[in-house]
C-alpha cells in the first residue's frame, strides 16, 4: 500500500517509522484535499435542499407506510403479462448484447486484435455503451422507436455490451500464452489458434458474464418502464402518478420476487458451469 | 537434415542470447542440449521453428531455409516440426483426444477443424498413438485432470502425429519427479529409434542426458562450448559449461533399474 | 508411418462427448430454449409504422453529435452536471463510511449472530431495488433536489461496498488473523493489524469502481427529481433540442473515461 518500512538515525538511536517524512506530508495533503472536497460538495447539495422537507421526513415515511399497507393482492393479475415483459426484455437484450460483445471483446484485446486502430475503436464502444445508463438509452430509444418492449430491450442491449465485453476482453489477455504457442508450433492458422488454443479458456467466462449480466438486467429491466420502455416499471410509473400506493407495494413485492428468483437461477448455473 | 548456420539472437533488451552458432545434425540422430539457465537452450530450439525470430543466420531444414519463409510457407514446415513442452502446454479444458488431433492442425482445413471432423486416418492415428504411450482408455478426458506425466505422454503423442522430420524438445522433464522423468525420456527415445526420428533434447539433468542422447551440445552464454559423446563429459568440461563445482557425483553412472509402467 | 506392424485396429471416428451428458436433459434445455425465444419474440408487439417513422428521427439524431453543441444558454447543463458530480461524489464517501461498520458486522468470522443477521438485512434491502426506485421514495420523502439522490445513491452504494467488503473479509487469510489475536491484540487493534492490510487494496478499487458508478447513476436519477444532470436530459430529449442531449451525453462519457483512467492508475499505486 505503498507503506514501507523506514529506518533512520537519530542521536545514534534508530528510529522506524511507518512512512518517510515525504510519504507522511504526502498523506496528510491528500488527505486535506479529499475532506475540502467532500466539504465542498456537501455545501452545494445543502444549499439545494429544502431543509424543512428533511425534518419534515419521519412523518412523510409514517405516512407512506400506512397507505402502502396492506398491498393490493388483486393487482398481481394485472402484473402477469408485465412481468413476462420484464423477463423478456432482459433475456433478449442479453442476447443481443453479448452476440455483439464476444467479436468486440476479441477486437479489444491486446493479443488477439487485427490491428492498433480497431482496437482503440472497440474500446471506444465499450466505453460509450457503459458510460450511459440503460435508463438513458432507454429514454433515448422511446423518442426514436416509439414507447414499448422493442426500446427496452434495444437499450438493455447497448447498455449490456460494454459491460460484457468489458469483462471477457479483460479475460482473454489474461490466458495462458503457453496453449497458443503449443498450438501455433504445429503449424495452425491463426483462427485454428483463436479456436483451439484461446477459446476454450475463455469460454467459461463467457458463459459466466453472460448470466451475471443476465441477472442486473433483470433488475434494471423492471425500472424501464419509468419511461415507457415497456415491462412492469409501466405499471408502477402509472401507480405512483395516481397515488395508488397499494398497489405500489404489490409492485414492488412482484419485483423483490422476480429479481430473488433470478439470482437463484443465476447463482445456479454459474455454479454449473465453473 | 537440420543445419544451423550462425544462428543469432539479441532480444530488444540488448541481451544476446545466442551467438553465431553452427550446428549440423545428421538424419536419426539424438541430440541433448544442456547449460545454464539464460545460456541460450529456449532460445535456440525457439529459433528453429521460429516462435522466436533469429536476428541473424539460418536455420535449413532437409533443404528448407526455415529463416525467410512467408507466413504461409512457414505453416507448412512447421507441420513437420513437432515440439514438446515443458510445462506441457495442453489446452486444458480440451480433452486428451482433441490435444493429440490438434496436432494436425496444418493439415485441416479451419472449418473441418471447427467441428472437429478430423480424417479418418488421423484418428486412427491419434488412438494408435494413445496405445503406445499407454493412454488409450484417458482419451475422453479433459487434459486437466491428468497426472504431470501423462500430460506430457499426451504432448507426445501431439507431437508425433504431426508425422514430423525434426522433434523439439523443451525440457521435457523439468516439471516431473525423477522416476517419470526417466520414463519419458526412455519414451522419447523408443520413439525416435522407431521412427528414425532426429531430435534436439533441451536438458538440464545430465545425467538424463548422458543416458538418453547420442550425442551431446553444450552451451554457455550463447556459444557452443562442447559437441561430442556422451562419454567425453569429464568433470572439466562440465566446470567450462556450467561453472566450477564437484561435479563427480553428476557424472557417475548409475545402472538402469528395472522399471515397469 | 514407422516400423510398427499394424496388428491392431483402432476406430477410425471420434465424436468429442457433448457438454450436457444426459441425453434427455440437452434435448429439453433446447427445445425449451427455442418455444422462448419465439413466444418472447411474437409477443414484442413491433409495430413497423412508427418504426418507419423513427428511423429518420434516430438520423437527427445521430447527426447532431457532429459537431455538438456545447453553447449553453442557460448554465442549466454546467449547472447540472456539477450537481451530479460533486452528488456522486458525497454518497461514495458516505456510503463507503456507513459501509465500513456495517460491512464489518455482516462478516461471519468478526461478528455475534445477531450483529451478522442484522447487517446481512440492511444490505440484502439496500440491494434489491435499484437506484432509481430508492430515489423515487427519497424524493417523496425529502422533496425534490439532490439531497434525494443523494439519499439513494449512499443506500445503493452500501448495499454494493459492504457486501463485498464482507465477503472479502469472510475470505481473508485465517492464518494472518489468528496470529495477530495470539499476540493478544484487543478487537479494534486485530482488525487494524491483521483483516485492514488484507482487503484495503481491494477495497481501494472497489471505491473507485462504485464513485464511477454513482456518478453514472446521478446522471439518471434526474429523471425522477433527484437533482442532477438527469431533468435537463429529460427536457432537452422531450424537446427535441438533440444536440444539446448529444452534448450532454459526450461530458457524460468523458468525465467516465477519466475516472476510469484514474482508477486504473490507483489501483496500479496501490498494488
Amino acid at each position: 500500500m505503498g507503506a514501507v518500512m523506514v529506518v533512520s538515525k537519530e542521536n545514534n538511536d534508530l528510529i522506524w517509522k511507518r512512512r518517510t517524512s515525504k510519504e507522511q506530508w504526502a498523506n496528510w495533503f491528500f488527505w486535506l484535499l479529499g475532506i475540502s472536497i467532500v466539504l465542498f460538495a456537501w455545501n452545494i447539495i445543502s444549499e439545494k435542499t429544502v431543509w424543512f422537507f428533511v425534518q419534515d421526513a419521519p412523518r412523510q415515511a409514517a405516512d407512506m407506510g400506512t397507505r402502502m399497507v396492506p398491498p393490493k393482492w388483486s393487482y398481481i393479475s394485472k402484473l402477469i403479462k408485465p412481468v413476462w415483459d420484464t423477463i423478456n426484455i432482459a433475456t433478449l437484450g442479453t442476447i443481443i448484447a453479448m452476440t455483439i460483445a464476444i467479436p468486440v471483446a476479441f477486437c479489444a484485446a491486446r493479443n488477439t486484435t487485427p490491428h492498433i486502430l480497431v482496437r482503440i475503436f472497440a474500446l471506444f464502444v465499450i466505453v460509450s455503451s457503459r458510460s450511459v445508463n440503460s435508463l438513458i438509452w432507454a429514454l433515448m430509444l422511446v423518442f426514436i422507436l416509439g414507447p414499448g418492449v422493442l426500446a427496452g430491450t434495444v437499450a438493455i442491449g447497448l447498455r449490456s455490451i460494454g459491460f460484457c465485453a468489458k469483462l471477457i476482453y479483460e479475460s482473454i489477455e489474461e490466458i495462458d500464452q503457453n496453449q497458443v504457442e503449443a498450438i501455433k508450433a504445429t503449424g495452425a492458422s491463426n483462427l485454428q489458434q483463436m479456436v483451439f488454443g484461446i477459446l476454450p479458456q475463455v469460454l467459461p467466462t463467457i458463459a459466466g458474464v453472460g448470466i451475471y449480466r443476465w441477472d442486473i438486467n433483470i433488475r434494471e429491466s423492471t425500472i424501464l418502464g419509468l419511461v415507457g420502455a415497456g415491462g412492469i416499471g409501466l405499471q408502477l410509473n402509472g401507480s405512483i402518478n395516481t397515488l395508488a400506493w397499494t398497489q405500489v407495494s404489490t409492485i414492488l413485492l412482484v419485483i423483490l420476487l422476480t429479481v430473488f428468483v433470478s439470482e437463484w437461477v443465476s447463482a445456479k448455473v454459474r455454479g454449473a458451469i465453473i | 537434415m537440420l543445419k544451423l548456420d550462425n544462428l543469432t539472437k539479441r532480444y530488444n533488451t540488448g541481451d544476446l542470447a545466442l551467438q553465431g552458432v553452427d550446428l549440423t545434425i545428421p538424419d536419426g540422430q539424438v541430440l541433448a542440449l544442456i547449460g545454464p539457465s539464460g545460456a541460450g537452450k529456449s532460445t535456440l530450439i525457439r529459433c528453429v521453428n521460429r516462435l522466436v525470430e533469429p536476428t541473424n543466420g539460418s536455420a535449413t531444414l532437409n533443404d528448407v531455409n526455415l529463416t525467410n519463409l512467408s507466413s504461409r510457407a512457414l505453416r507448412k514446415s512447421r507441420r513437420k516440426m513437432g515440439m514438446i513442452f515443458q510445462e506441457y502446454a495442453l489446452v486444458e479444458r480440451l480433452t486428451v483426444m482433441e490435444n493429440v488431433l490438434s496436432g494436425r492442425l496444418g493439415y485441416v482445413g479451419f472449418w473441418r477443424s471447427y467441428f472437429r471432423k478430423f480424417p479418418k486416418k488421423d484418428v486412427k492415428e491419434a488412438f494408435r498413438l494413445l496405445d503406445r504411450v499407454g493412454l488409450l482408455e484417458m482419451a475422453d478426458k479433459r487434459a486437466d485432470e491428468l497426472s504431470g506425466g501423462q500430460r506430457q505422454r499426451v504432448g507426445i503423442c501431439r507431437a508425433l502425429i504431426q508425422d514430423p522430420d525434426l522433434l523439439l524438445v523443451d525440457e521435457p522433464t523439468a516439471s516431473l519427479d525423477p522416476k517419470t522423468s526417466r520414463q519419458i525420456m526412455r519414451l522419447i527415445n523408443e520413439l525416435c529409434e522407431e521412427r528414425g526420428l532426429t531430435a534436439i533434447i533441451n536438458i538440464h539433468d545430465v545425467l538424463l542426458a548422458q543416458m538418453f542422447s547420442q550425442r551431446i551440445v553444450g552451451l554457455a552464454l550463447g556459444k557452443v562450448v562442447y559437441d561430442g559423446s556422451p562419454d567425453g563429459l569429464t568433470p572439466e568440461v562440465l566446470t567450462q559449461i556450467y561453472g566450477e563445482e564437484d561435479w563427480s557425483a553428476t557424472i557417475e553412472k548409475v545402472d538402469d533399474e528395472d522399471e515397469d509402467d | 508411418m514407422n516400423n510398427l506392424p499394424d496388428t491392431s485396429t483402432y476406430p477410425t471416428i471420434w465424436d468429442k462427448p457433448p457438454f450436457i451428458k444426459k441425453a434427455w436433459l440437452r434435448w429439453s434445455i433446447i427445445v425449451g430454449a427455442t418455444l422462448y425465444l419465439i413466444a418472447a419474440l411474437a409477443s414484442m408487439d413491433i409495430n413497423v409504422q412508427r418504426l418507419l417513422e423513427g428511423i429518420p428521427r434516430g438520423q437527427r439524431f445521430i447527426d447532431s453529435f457532429f459537431p455538438p453543441n456545447f453553447a449553453d444558454n442557460r448554465g442549466v447543463v454546467w449547472e447540472g452536471i456539477l450537481e451530479s458530480v460533486w452528488m456522486a461524489i458525497i454518497s461514495t464517501v458516505a456510503g463507503i463510511a456507513l459501509s465500513i461498520p456495517i460491512g464489518l458486522g455482516a462478516a461471519r468470522n468478526l461478528a455475534p449472530l445477531w450483529v451478522y443477521m442484522f447487517c446481512r438485512f440492511i444490505i440484502a434491502g439496500s440491494r434489491t431495488f435499484p437506484e432509481i426506485i430508492l430515489a423515487i421514495f427519497a424524493v417523496k420523502l425529502f422533496g425534490f433536489g439532490p439531497f434525494a439522490g443523494f439519499i439513494a445513491l449512499s443506500l445503493g452504494t452500501i448495499g454494493f461496498f459492504a457486501k463485498l467488503l464482507a465477503e472479502d473479509i469472510e475470505n481473508s487469510s485465517e492464518a494472518q488473523a489468528e496470529a495477530v489475536k495470539a499476540t493478544g491484540a484487543n478487537w479494534f487493534q486485530w482488525v487494524n493489524y491483521s483483516i485492514q492490510p488484507q482487503v484495503m487494496p481491494r477495497m481501494i478499487g472497489l471505491s473507485v469502481y462504485r464513485l464511477d458508478i454513482n456518478f453514472r447513476e446521478s446522471a439518471v436519477v434526474g429523471i425522477v427529481g433527484g437533482g442532477g444532470i438527469g431533468a435537463t436530459l429529460n427536457t432537452a430529449f422531450s424537446r427535441y433540442e438533440f444536440d444539446t442531449a448529444a452534448a450532454i451525453l459526450l461530458v457524460i462519457i468523458c468525465i467516465v473515461m477519466v475516472l476510469e483512467y484514474a482508477s486504473s492508475i490507483l489501483r496500479k499505486w496501490v498494488q
